[in-house]
């Protein structure tokens, strides 16, 4: 169907594709998580209010989680120029993914650790413990099925987003999906790019749940 | 232990929330002295406040006036190192368990000595002695979620006592338990209290609790201490009316209200007599029985009747000065409710 430079050119896409997800996903990660637990500690009825943090923090999640993917991507073009040389390619498009999508993460994250049962806190309260031991021995550990759920979801909202940047010039499937299916009407490239999107993010999810579901001691 | 300083002393305290509508009062003026060794019932009926006391012992809830001195210590003055430091050595169990759902009942005990610093084999040798204590040896790898509410309470319990606390405050930690296993955990309670020396808190609804197994205890109502002392006496002549209403099921009281009605009641010489009967027999009228329940105290007999007295107002006095005769406690109930 295809000749071997356009497989081979599928074949890089779908690796860039991949590198820029997790790469992207453990940078945003790195910075959402704990911006998810500050979320929690600092809210009205968390363990150490502190609203004014809490209430800022808010705000500038909102703000990024409002601005629509792309129009975010290109608003950071000079940062990221600044920070990687370059606003075109993979390692470009990274930059921008990380900021969208941490805040995205720092929001799951929040719901996630919400969940936790507020008797179990205070139990551990009464026991002494710090914030901190709170946080690694009770928050982190008690959500983790759910925090795996969350990844999960993470993940995936990157890897369409990853797509998103072919539009202007991130690499990856999106790129060639864009360049080929959609200026060249090669519409067979198109559906074998999404195809194989499609795929990673079944694969994806799947792993996200048998994890959380390995790791859950509840049931 | 000390008898004379009392290990827990409750000096003024007040406690107000920020509601939506203002303040809510929970607590107003509490004044309570727990000695060690001792087992302290504070009893009263929901939203009297009596949960909101408990957190203040360990200062989960910080008092909005007044303190809390725990073994001599102003809970008030210590740095919150040193309140990290107090509350380990106040264990407590709660209604809902509260086990991390995540680790197995072993790591569960660890969990406390983990967090005051102990190494991680010394403190899985401790907890496994401690599992044993509460009899649960069996079950050190199960997760909280294999297990039975009792069982989750004496996981619960072996955590509690894992950093060898003075005091163990107990938060209607039987309320979530059927009858049986009620009996099993506060029977656990007594033995830890005997054994181990380990002063007990124990908060509840039910009264039953109290008499299985305090020897102090405390009624609050409307967010105030209404009346303390030892069991046995609270019990024989309650003074408060809130007192007076947690002994009786309160639809009883109602019925009976508008008739003349006594309360009689018996302590562990006199309640195996047919005082009653013999009374009848006597005075040739009838009496109504209208509330009547015998119970072990500290291995004392008490119990107590309510009883309707005849119509003919002159019988009625004659019979109360009858019982009175008999070495009875009599207390009339018109007044109740």
């Amino acid at each position: 169907m295809f000749d071997n430079a356009t497989l081979q050119m599928i074949g890089e896409g779908f690796l860039e594709t991949l590198y820029m997800t997790i790469v992207s996903f453990a940078f945003a990660y790195v910075i959402g998580l704990p911006l998810g637990i500050t979320l929690v500690m600092t809210d009205r009825e968390g363990i150490r209010p502190l609203v004014w943090l809490n209430r800022l923090l808010g705000v500038i999640i909102n703000l990024l989680r409002s601005v629509p993917f792309l129009i975010l991507f290109l608003v950071l073009t000079p940062l990221t120029r600044a920070i990687v040389g370059t606003s075109l390619g993979p390692k470009a498009a990274i930059v921008g993914l990380v900021i969208a999508s941490a805040p995205f993460i720092a929001r799951l994250v929040e719901g996630s650790i919400k969940e936790v049962d507020k008797g179990v806190i205070e139990a551990a309260e009464s026991m002494g413990a710090s914030p901190m031991q709170i946080i690694f021995k009770v928050l982190m550990p008690e959500a983790k099925p759910s925090l795996i759920v969350g990844s999960a979801i993470a993940v995936t909202t990157i890897l369409s987003y990853s797509a998103m940047t072919g539009f202007v010039g991130g690499g990856g499937l999106g790129d060639i999906a864009i360049r080929y299916g959609y200026h060249r009407y090669q519409t067979d490239i198109m559906l074998v790019t999404v195809a194989i999107l499609v795929v990673i993010v079944q694969i994806l999810q799947e792993i996200g749940m048998k994890l959380a579901k390995i790791g859950d001691k509840r049931i | 232990m000390n008898r004379c300083v009392p290990i827990i002393r409750i000096q003024n305290l007040s406690k107000s929330f920020k509601g939506e509508n203002g303040e809510v009062r929970a607590l107003e003026n509490i004044n309570l002295e727990i000695y060690g060794g001792d087992i302290f019932g504070i009893i009263g009926v929901s939203g009297a406040g009596k949960s909101t006391l408990v957190r203040c012992i360990n200062f989960l809830e910080r008092p909005t006036a007044g303190t809390v001195f725990f073994d001599g210590k102003d809970m008030n003055t210590l740095t919150r190192k040193e309140l990290y430091q107090v509350r380990q050595s106040m264990g407590m169990i709660f209604q809902q368990f509260n086990l991390l759902m995540q680790r197995n009942a072993l790591d569960n005990v660890c969990f406390p000595l983990e967090i005051s610093g102990i190494g991680k084999k010394e403190g899985r040798k401790k907890a496994m002695e401690l599992l044993e204590l509460v009899g649960l040896p069996d079950k050190a790898n199960a997760f909280p979620s294999q297990l039975s509410g009792g069982q989750r309470q004496r996981v619960a319990i072996a955590r509690a006592l894992a950093t060898n606390p003075k005091v163990l405050l107990c938060d209607e930690a039987t309320s979530a338990l059927d009858p049986n296993t009620t009996r099993g955990v506060l029977e656990l309670l007594k033995d830890i209290n005997k054994n181990l020396g380990v002063t007990v808190v124990v908060i509840t609804h039910e009264m039953a609790v109290v008499e299985g197994i305090c020897n102090k205890v405390a009624v609050i109502d409307e967010h105030r201490i209404a009346e303390t002392g030892n069991v046995g006496e609270v019990f024989i002549s309650p003074k408060s009316a809130a007192a007076r209403r947690l002994f009786f099921p309160g639809d009883t009281v109602e019925r009976f209200a508008e008739n003349r009605c006594c309360r009689i009641v018996f302590d562990g010489s006199s309640s195996f007599e047919p005082v009653i009967a013999d009374m009848v027999l006597k005075f040739r009228r009838t009496v109504n029985i209208i509330f009547a329940d015998t119970k072990n105290i500290e291995g004392q007999a008490y119990g107590q009747m309510v009883i309707q007295l005849p119509a003919d107002e002159e019988v009625a006095v004659r019979m109360i000065e009858y019982l009175k005769s008999k070495g009875l406690a009599v207390e009339e109930v018109k007044d109740f409710v």
